[in-house]
């Protein structure tokens, strides 16, 4: 999760210090920093430029030494092979993508249901001690996942949900609703009260109020925090790898980690599969971007 | 249309703050009542707690004739119009205006008749298919205030609603909503931090001071007779002038030498300060009849009058308004004289009206 929101958001600042930078400093340096910052993104990007080239390379070709930069036949038999069994029918991989797209999907619905109506509920309402609950929340989120992947295998084992989508689910969304409370907080703190107040007036009771007049005017910052979760659900690894273990369950990330690790590896095929995981991430940054850039607009607020 | 009863109202915030110390209020049915304050005073907490927003710790409220304690806001049947104007912004103005009566559910051709006779009496017949980004501040006010037109409620409740808009403007819709409270007949609270508001509009207004009732009076009796050295201060501008007298041969007497004429009834061996209205003063030449030397200090220009500013025996800055044909050069040496009648009088230590 962090690793995704760290990339999602640090792209925009990076790229917009240059042309700053060039009007501080003089010409020489802003060739030394275009040079620079070329060899940082050539040295970044290059593991994601091998891994599209291997992805439509022929086996042989992969292997082939010297490596083929451009020189090698194309094909797309391993995106093929992503979707489809050798036999015929669907691959393990489609099967693990579509648990994932499930899992990702239902855990990140759930905690959007539950936090949004907490984050306003927390910004409306005086809560005895709401600062402390607030920060008690937030504190689920300070350690890393891993240090309770043991206990919580041991109560999965225990109510049985081990090896099972539901519990991915749950596990997943217990980790997004801190999240989403927190930030969709700040939304709901942007809207001011008298909406409501007004709607209350008007004849509605107070979660009409919520529901009609408010509910709207978060939608873009649900939306931005749906997408969050979902990039994290999505991710998660640690979790997915202890809990689970047959292929109906099996969530992409550990199904492609998978690949790698038998006597020899279809680096083609690990490719191909990264790529196509990959890409449902990027299309989410990019919207998540262009929101909160946007930001939330609100109507008519004179204060 | 009802009129509004509110008894020993307090309200604790839970944070423990005391927005609303001890206030009672009778508005009557009909009535344009206006609720004059400095910021914090407890305006807002009084008037939520009248819409049902905010539950009073204690007391009563009664619209009409109903105990509305614990009634929700949807059921006052009362329109609040907020100092910002909290217009749906997903919605164009028809649609604003529509959603209170869709509320009722009401049947469509009546929503859309009930509608155009707002937006016909605010004007708004332009603006009914813009979104509020789209409307000017004056022109958000007018749509909010139709806003709260259409329903017909039982009474009228005004949170500032003229603060974010500019002099001129301010007091053109200062006029509108006296002229519409008119019209319409329906009880009005409206709560202003503004003097000048209050005076212009007000049948009666009610003097707030840290969650308490300063004075509720008529705007003349507010101004002519405040009730404490606040209300005294607060109302004017420029407010009355506070002179330390003393009772001297049935007279009232400044240190520096001033009379007044004494109100009846002057309790005797206490500190008093008598209220005296810039107009009811006058700057004369030196060693008139009946005036005591003084000194012009400094004069402000107003066109229509004059606010002299002058120092007498010992007694500093006070301030008279003089017709602009009477000039006096600054540190001139000038006579001051009392032209009005018995002036309101207040004990220094309880800061209240004693005679
Ligand atoms: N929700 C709240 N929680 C705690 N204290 C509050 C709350 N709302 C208002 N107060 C406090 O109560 C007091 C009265 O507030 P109120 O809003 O009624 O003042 P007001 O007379 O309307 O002032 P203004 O002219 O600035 O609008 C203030 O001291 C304010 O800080
Ligand atoms: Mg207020």
């Amino acid at each position: 999760m962090a690793v995704s929101v760290d990339e999602a958001v640090a792209t925009g600042p990076a790229r917009d210090r240059t042309p700053s930078a060039r009007r501080l400093g003089g010409r020489g340096r802003s060739v030394l920093e275009v040079v620079l910052l070329t060899v940082l993104a050539v040295v970044m990007l290059f593991p994601v430029l091998w891994m599209i080239e291997t992805s439509i390379k022929e086996n042989r070709d992969v292997y082939a030494i010297p490596a083929k930069f451009f020189n090698f036949t194309v094909t797309m038999d391993h995106f093929k092979d992503v979707f489809v069994a050798p036999g015929g029918g669907r691959s393990a991989l489609s099967a693990a993508f579509l648990n994932s797209v499930l899992v990702a999907g239902v855990s990140t619905a759930l905690a959007t249901v539950l936090g949004v109506p907490a984050a306003w509920a927390y910004s409306r309402f005086s809560v005895k001690a709401k600062k402390d609950q607030l920060f008690f929340i937030l504190s689920t989120r300070f350690m890393p996942p891993v240090v309770v992947v043991i206990p919580i295998f041991l109560m999965y084992r225990q109510v049985g949900l081990i090896d099972s989508k539901l519990g991915l689910i749950l596990i997943y969304a217990a980790f997004n609703v801190p999240f989403t409370i927190w930030m969709m907080k700040g939304f709901v703190d942007e809207v001011p009260s008298e909406y409501e107040d007004a709607a209350m007036l008007d004849g509605y009771t107070r979660l009409q109020a919520f529901w009609r007049f408010t509910l709207p005017l978060l939608l873009p910052g649900i939306a931005a925090t749906a997408v969050f979760a979902l990039i994290f659900s999505w991710n998660e690894f640690v979790f997915a790898i202890f809990l689970t273990s047959s292929d109906g369950v099996r969530t992409a990330p550990p199904a492609i980690a998978g690949l790698i690790g038998g006597t020899t590896v279809d680096w083609g095929l690990v490719a191909a599969a990264s790529l196509v995981f990959a890409l449902p991430v990027l299309i989410f940054a990019y919207l998540v971007r262009k929101h909160l850039v946007a930001g939330v607009t609100l109507g008519a607020v004179r204060r | 249309m009802a009129g509004i009863e509110v008894t020993a109202l307090h309200k604790r915030y839970p944070d423990g703050t005391v927005a609303v110390e001890h206030v009672d209020l009778s508005i009557r049915d009909g009535e344009l009542f206006v609720m004059l304050g400095p910021s914090g005073c407890g305006k807002t907490t009084t008037l939520r707690a009248i819409a049902g927003l905010e539950r009073q710790t204690t007391g009563d409220i009664r619209i009409g004739d109903t105990l509305v304690n614990d009634l929700p806001p949807a059921e006052r049947d009362i329109a609040m119009v907020f100092q910002f104007y909290a217009l749906y912004p997903h919605l164009k103005t028809r649609d604003n205006l529509a959603f209170p009566l869709r509320a009722e559910g009401l049947p469509k051709s009546e929503v859309q008749e009930r509608v155009d006779e707002a937006a016909r009496l605010m004007r708004l017949g332009p603006l009914l298919d813009r979104r509020p980004h789209r409307l000017s501040g004056g022109e958000q006010q007018r749509v909010a205030l139709a806003r709260a037109l259409v329903r017909r409620p039982r009474a009228f409740l005004m949170d500032e609603p003229l603060t974010n808009l500019d002099a001129e403007l301010r007091a053109d819709m200062r006029t509108e909503i006296k002229h519409l409270q008119g019209e319409l007949g329906t009880t009005m609270v409206y709560v202003t931090h503004d003097q000048v508001e209050a005076m212009s509009l007000g049948h009666r207004i009610a003097i707030l001071n840290k969650g308490r009732v300063e004075q509720i009076g008529t705007p003349l009796e507010v101004y002519d007779r405040p009730a404490s050295l606040f209300c005294a201060a607060f109302i004017g501008s420029p407010p009355m002038n506070l002179i330390e007298v003393e009772v001297a041969d049935g007279k009232l007497r400044s240190q520096g030498g001033l009379t007044l004429a004494p109100p009846p009834g002057l309790p005797r061996d206490r500190r008093l300060v008598a209220g005296v209205r810039p107009e009811a003063l006058e700057v004369t030449e030196q060693g008139a009849e009946r005036s005591v030397a003084a000194r012009v200090v400094s004069a402000e220009w107003l066109g229509d009058e004059i606010i002299y500013v002058v120092d007498h025996g010992g007694q500093r800055e006070v301030r008279v308004r003089m017709p602009p044909t009477v000039r006096f050069a600054a540190d001139a040496p000038v006579g001051l004289r009392h032209t009005g009648g018995p002036p309101p009088v207040y004990d220094v230590s309880t800061e209240e009206l004693v005679a």
